[in-house]
């Protein structure tokens, strides 16, 4: 079992900051990341909508919408808001839990748009992961290989 | 072959995944309501299938295309431009539910293998025979629906292969003429190729808990702590004599480990495993089991006992609060009562 727990007084810090940088750090990789595997799918669906993910043990909300060009940061109210623990949006970036699981067993909790929430739920399943990992630096690649193995 | 592994895939990734973890053959869709989950940005287009029969016959495992809705008139070239796109691919075998489609591809495509899907609702040998009489099906998947010595007894009068549901979400059993969401949204499950399509679907977080609508029809409200389920009508709570509860279906998941040694006896030709909508992780944990479960069972049907692990692996990926053997063991389990599932409904 993956101990990913985050220690709350963090927590309490990391939600005084401001969303805007981390909001970009996030696009940021995004794009290098995940932006050239979804090209390859239907992505068109994404673009001109709001996201927001919500880290809740860290208190950390990633906001940001889709483009032609790709993630950008954003501010504006989200159509749709997917909640998490950091542990639990790490086993499903890593493919090592299903969403629907972590849904029906409600650690998992996405408000908003339904729709919206199926398409980008089918089009991360749907990324190609060695063309995921192939953007990131070896040593992390391998890392990430490792937790998708386990 | 016995007790054949299907696995279901939604995507390229999940087809690759079901593969790698053993699966002897998986089922597909392509993208559109050609097929019962007719979810967006889910199923596969021509590249995308091509590639994947390219992936399982390297690896000597077959492709299934589900082609299980019922067509309408005024689109009907839809259903047929899919058995052409079908054929020119070289799928293992389509599965149909509609008679029309049968006629069609035995005319157009003799070689093309044809499996009576679930949604044709061939209960009967009766019903098996007629389609092979008339069709050459070489397969028929069983509606859930029939005790275990009912299902012996269709095999035992047909030569039709017999497919069976082994694990996954189940349906509230009138597979092939349901039209119950249609009450809320205007489209039925089996010409619009979903129970309930996403954009009438949804989720209100309350003081009193969790909401799902559909339509604006409340299906169901779970306290804090209960599991959650797919948001379809069958498996709402309502209101009834005064009584809320499931009125129609329970949100159970069919699992059905424990009788693999008698579907094996009973010469049952593959297990299907539910679950298109479901992710990569899902598809390979539960392909993962049920490939240790058939190789233990072959290897020794005699002192056959699902492992533990397995069923706990199992048990985490179901929706709703329980797993039910279904309606397999309706005739043998008087009094042994295993799960909730029918047994406290409506003659309570």
């Amino acid at each position: 079992m993956l101990n990913l727990a985050f220690p709350p007084q963090l927590a309490s810090v990391v939600s005084w900051l401001p969303a805007a940088p981390p909001s970009l750090a996030f696009s940021a990789a995004a794009n290098r990341l995940l932006w050239p595997a979804l090209k390859a799918l239907d992505w068109q669906a994404l673009v001109g909508r709001r996201y927001a993910i919500r880290v809740t043990d860290i208190g950390l909300t990633l906001r940001f919408t889709v483009t032609a060009r790709g993630f950008a940061p954003d501010s504006g109210a989200a159509d749709l808001t997917i909640s998490a623990s950091a542990r639990d949006f790490l086993l499903l970036l890593s493919r090592r839990e299903d969403p629907d699981t972590l849904f029906f067993s409600r650690r998992l909790v996405s408000e908003g748009d339904t729709e919206l929430g199926l398409i980008v739920k089918n089009l991360l399943d749907a990324l190609d992961p060695e063309r995921v990992l192939g953007r990131l630096p070896t040593p992390l690649a391998r890392a990430a290989q490792r937790l998708m193995a386990a | 072959m016995p007790l054949d592994l299907i696995c279901p895939a939604g995507s390229l990734v999940s087809l690759k995944t079901a593969i790698d973890h053993g699966a002897d053959a998986v089922y597909m869709g392509f993208r559109d309501n050609t097929n019962a989950r007719a979810f967006p940005g889910l199923n596969f287009d021509e590249a995308q299938a091509a590639e994947g029969l390219r992936y399982a016959h390297d690896r000597g495992r077959r492709v299934l295309l589900a082609l299980n809705t019922y067509p309408q008139p005024d689109i009907w070239s839809r259903w047929t431009g899919a058995i052409d796109r079908a054929a020119k691919l070289g799928m293992d075998a389509v599965i149909l539910a509609d008679a029309g489609l049968m006629r069609y591809a035995v005319k157009n495509y003799p070689q093309l293998r044809l499996h009576l899907s679930v949604q044709g609702s061939a209960t009967s040998y009766e019903a098996v025979n007629f389609y092979r009489e008339h069709f050459g099906i070489q397969r028929a998947v069983l509606p859930r629906v029939l005790s275990l010595p009912q299902v012996e007894n269709v095999v035992r009068h047909t030569d039709v292969e017999i497919e069976l549901f082994g694990f996954g979400g189940l349906c509230v059993m009138v597979e092939g003429r349901c039209l119950l969401s249609s009450y809320c949204t205007g489209e039925s499950p089996n010409t619009a190729g979903v129970c309930s399509p996403p954009k009438a679907v949804q989720w209100t977080d309350t003081p009193s808990g969790l909401e799902s609508r559909l339509n604006g029809v409340l299906l169901d409200r779970y306290g804090k702590d209960e599991k959650a389920g797919y948001p379809t009508l069958c498996k709402g709570r309502f209101e009834v004599g005064g009584e809320t509860y499931y009125a129609i279906e329970e949100p159970t998941s069919l699992n059905t480990l424990d009788l693999l040694p008698e579907m094996l006896k009973i010469g049952i030709a593959a297990i299907k495993i539910e679950g298109r909508q479901r992710s990569p992780a899902y598809v390979a944990q539960v392909t993962k089991v049920w490939r240790a479960a058939i190789d233990s069972v072959k290897k020794n049907a005699a002192g056959f006992t699902p492992a533990p692990a397995w069923q706990a692996e199992l048990n985490k990926l179901s929706e709703g609060q329980s797993h039910t053997l279904g309606a397999y063991l309706n005739k043998l389990s008087e009094g042994q009562s295993h799960t909730l599932g029918a047994y406290h409904r409506p003659w309570k």
